[in-house]
């Protein structure tokens, strides 16, 4: 039997879950509070609380946090620490230096020094010209000097051959005791600025993530849970939280992953596509063998440009504290929401603004606060909104789908109710017992993964793909995953143009139980 | 000069018209041509240093000057990876012009679809040249023989190739224009598939009788649109095919894209499902790097030289077809192409046989009915 706590902490709630295997024994929600952690030491408290008064008790395998706190520092420019960037692909990538197409604001406070170097290598993993290492040990001192302690190394095709950025990591470390240091081909993909900002970003984050993996390992403490502490990603996997510090990228979009996830394992359902409805915005997302599919283009994150392991989102601005305003012709929905206010400010509450879940309340869809005071809005305005609400759903959910073919819907979050029973194009909608709490569901139940994403030449499709789930199976047992347990998740090869000999760029990424649990 | 007699003298760029080239050269691409956005991060900073990019009438060009043909040859990942650089190019015609023992007066785009229509813009930035006001396809191709020069049978060499380190090729003749494709393809995927090139160098007289025309103040022109639409909080699509004189052939969502590689490029179809007016029809796109043709619901309505281009419903933005993917909300438009590729001639370079389809061209400008 398996025993896991999940902890998903929100911008306004802290949810936490004790699972035993696949069963939901036990849920509570507190506030977030300021400092994280201790919402985090309350959550657990109230669980821990629960589960002894229900007679339970005993070890508890794993805990599982997935937290937004380095997107929000990313977003308000906070707890950021300068960084080193160097760029080995001199004489390539001359002109456009490392920051570039950054917003002013966060390049001030993530610039510390630039370092651009010769070396690098070319589409098929040949050098462009031998990395110059003397200038790479005379930067390493100055970085030394300047008192930088967060570095980024990216090299021109590193995904297909990181030699370069292994041998600067290595200088650095050698030169710069104790230096964190970002290398882009552990991260991003192919396409180097890109790849680079996602280094850059992780690298001014590498100080607030050690500090908040220890403070949530004191915070564990604290409640007397002695076990293993992971960190949720990205993919809805997890990573011990002492190896995840150094990734913090990699939490980015674990909020809205792991409700994708919980939303898989309390629905039984693998491949269907997810609705999270919040107070203020909806994510929709695709679940393809309990995974949320990922995004293969540009993300952008706080005004950066990034590509890598992000899941594909619809964001829209709807959710049970959205705004209406307006009548006939002149109706609006959104995009502002009274949010976390909700309770103070919708007329079902007491408040003077009317909400989506006011609308809801009017129409017989809810019951919460006093239905009396939604009792005088005109049938018609209902309906134009509930209409509306249904429309940006409807068309929101059928731009995630990845074909024509119906597909199930399962509908997660507080504002769930404003999802219809019947949408074109959706064999069913699916609502799921503690929908309110699936994001600390997806964290306890998260897995390990490996991912491997690379050019090859001169072989068959079969060929390509054999060699990379090779290589992604070694990086996921690398993370900590038991070999014998992982499966391939996810395929993609994409032809390339104007290169010779049949090149095909393959993706492959695998997923198994962490091991020894 | 400040006789302010003529209405399209040499004049400065300002950086707002590079931004608007942008939009407007991967409208002009026809889903290929790849990004010019690395070529516009570098035009950024080459202003933020003070540089000024003139654009010069092709008028204004001495019968016997000297003009550059310049872009950036290779595929455009290693594009992503290498990132387009000014001093590549400008080595290119450094290199022409040492060869040749002359200097140029101006440089102007191998072609306006993509990320080359910027390439001239970075080369002139460091010559200290003005860009004419053209190129020689109107849109993007994939091969050289597609060009106005080559359908007017001007010589195709000599050719330079230079790539990032210390390594440039000159072709100094070819047999052909397929000859040409084939001897810079081949060094170029030596360097490494990407390298800046300067073709064959025209005369003055050759740009004005055989060049295609104020191609670039068209893309710069495209963009405003878009951007002007966009501001105004009006339907940019509409915006575009109303100033250029194009014609909407469809509104829809991708419903199927299938896409493979064979010599070197990039094949494939896209499906897509009618919404709107369009609704319970079906428009299928063929492309070759370029969309090549259009069937509305099983019959051919669009094929090239025609430019078919697919834009996002919503922002205008030019969609490439290595960016297609199910549920995209597109609108299919088609804008005029250049008169000299619509020739008998020009149809053998770049008409639907050109591309491997068995169909008579006819240009949906020529069509009267609608569907």
């Amino acid at each position: 039997m398996r025993r896991r706590i999940g902890i998903d902490v929100g911008g306004t709630n802290t949810d936490a879950v004790l699972l035993e295997d696949d069963r939901v024994l036990h849920a509570v929600k507190t506030p977030t509070t300021a400092d994280v952690t201790s919402g985090i030491v309350a959550a657990l408290r109230d669980l821990l609380a629960r589960w002894r008064a229900a007679g339970g008790g005993g070890p508890v395998d794993a805990v599982m946090i997935g937290t937004t706190h380095f997107t929000n520092a990313i977003v308000q420019r906070r707890h950021l620490v300068a960084v080193a960037a160097i760029r080995i692909g001199l004489p390539a990538s001359a002109s456009l230096e490392p920051f570039v197409d950054w917003p002013e604001d966060l390049a001030a406070v993530a610039r510390g020094e630039i370092v651009m170097l010769a070396g690098g290598h070319e589409y098929d993993g040949r050098p462009i010209v031998p990395f110059d290492t003397a200038g790479m040990r005379a930067a390493a001192r100055r970085i030394r000097e300047a008192g930088i302690r967060s570095a980024a190394v990216a090299s021109v095709f590193s995904p297909l051959n990181p030699e370069c950025e292994d041998r600067a990591a290595e200088i650095l470390a050698e030169e710069c005791p104790g230096i964190a240091v970002t290398r882009s081909h552990d991260l991003g993909r192919i396409g180097l600025l890109e790849r680079e900002n996602v280094a850059l970003l992780n690298a001014c984050l590498v100080d607030l993530a050690r500090r908040t993996a220890c403070a949530f390992a004191e915070a564990l403490a604290a409640s007397g849970v002695a076990a293993p502490l992971y960190l949720t990603q990205n993919d809805g996997t997890v990573m011990l939280a002492s190896a995840a510090e150094a990734f913090p990228v990699y939490s980015f979009a674990s909020g809205p992953t792991n409700s994708m996830r919980g939303a898989a394992l309390l629905s039984g359902r693998d491949n269907a596509l997810v609705i999270d409805v919040g107070g203020t915005t909806t994510d929709v997302g695709s679940l393809r063998h309990g995974f949320p599919r990922e995004a293969n283009s540009v993300v952008e994150i706080g005004g950066v440009r990034t590509l890598f392991r992000m899941p594909d989102l619809l964001s829209l601005g709807l959710g049970g504290g959205t705004i209406v305003t307006g009548d006939g012709d002149r109706l609006t929905i959104g995009p502002h929401s009274v949010g976390y206010q909700l309770t103070e400010r919708s007329l079902v509450f007491g408040g003077f603004e009317l909400t989506m879940t006011d609308v809801a309340v009017a129409a017989g869809l809810l019951d919460l606060g006093d239905r009396r005071r939604v009792a005088a809005l005109p049938p018609r305005l209902i309906e134009a909104a509930l209409a509306r609400a249904h429309a940006m759903i409807e068309d929101g959910v059928d731009r995630m789908k990845i074909d024509a073919r119906e597909a199930p819907l399962i509908a997660v979050g507080g504002g769930c109710f404003l999802v219809p029973p019947r949408l074109a194009g959706i064999s069913e909608v699916i609502h799921v017992p503690h929908q309110a709490v699936a994001n600390a569901v997806g964290a306890a139940m998260a897995q390990v993964s490996g991912e491997a994403d690379q050019i090859f030449q001169g072989l068959s499709r079969d060929e390509a793909i054999a060699a990379a789930r090779q290589l992604a199976e070694d990086r996921a047992v690398l993370a900590g995953a038991e070999r014998t347990t992982l499966t391939v998740v996810e395929v993609e090869d994409l032809p390339l143009a104007y290169l010779p000999g049949n090149s095909l760029r393959t993706r492959v990424r695998v997923v198994g139980d962490v091991a020894g649990s | 000069m400040g006789d302010g007699g003529t209405l399209m003298a040499t004049r400065p760029v300002p950086l707002e018209a590079i931004e608007s080239l942008a939009i407007g050269a991967w409208i002009l691409g026809t889903g290929g041509g790849g990004s010019p956005y690395l070529g516009l991060l570098n035009m950024r900073q080459l202003y933020r240093r003070g540089v000024v990019v003139d654009l010069m009438d092709p008028m204004d060009l001495a019968d016997d000057a000297l003009v550059a043909v310049v872009s950036s040859m290779g595929a455009p990942l290693v594009g992503q990876e290498r990132l387009t650089d000014p001093r590549t190019i400008e080595r290119a015609v450094r290199m022409m012009e040492d060869y040749l023992g002359r200097r140029f007066e101006a440089v102007m785009s191998l072609e306006i679809g993509g990320g080359n229509a910027i390439q001239p813009f970075m080369a002139a930035a460091g010559l200290g040249l003005p860009v004419v006001d053209g190129d020689c396809m109107g849109r993007a191709f994939p091969e050289a023989q597609m060009t106005s020069f080559a359908i007017h049978d001007l010589p195709m060499f000599p050719l330079t190739l230079a790539d990032v380190r210390d390594n440039a090729v000159i072709v100094a003749r070819a047999e052909s224009w397929k000859w040409m494709e084939r001897l810079s393809r081949t060094a170029c995927v030596a360097v490494g598939s990407v390298a800046g090139t300067c073709k064959a160098p025209r005369t003055g007289r050759e740009v004005k009788a055989c060049g295609i025309l104020y191609s670039t103040s068209k893309a710069i022109r495209l963009g405003q649109t878009v951007q002007a639409a966009r501001r105004a909080h009006h339907d940019p699509v509409a915006a575009v095919v109303e100033a250029e004189g194009g014609r909407l052939l469809f509104t829809g969502k991708i419903q199927d894209v299938a896409r493979r590689t064979t010599e070197g490029f990039l094949r494939g179809t896209a499906t897509v499902e009618g919404l709107e007016a369009w609704r319970g029809h079906v428009f299928s796109l063929a492309f070759q790097n370029e969309f090549a043709v259009g069937w509305l619901d099983g019959e051919p309505r669009v094929t090239t030289p025609d430019l078919i281009c697919v834009l996002d419903t919503v922002s205008g933005d030019a969609i490439g077809t290595e960016t297609l993917r199910y549920g995209q909300r597109v609108s299919v438009i088609a804008l005029p192409a250049p008169a000299i590729l619509l020739t008998p001639k020009g149809l053998e370079h770049v008409g639907p046989r050109a591309f491997g389809y068995d169909l008579d061209f006819r240009s949906v400008f020529e069509m009267t009915t609608l569907p």
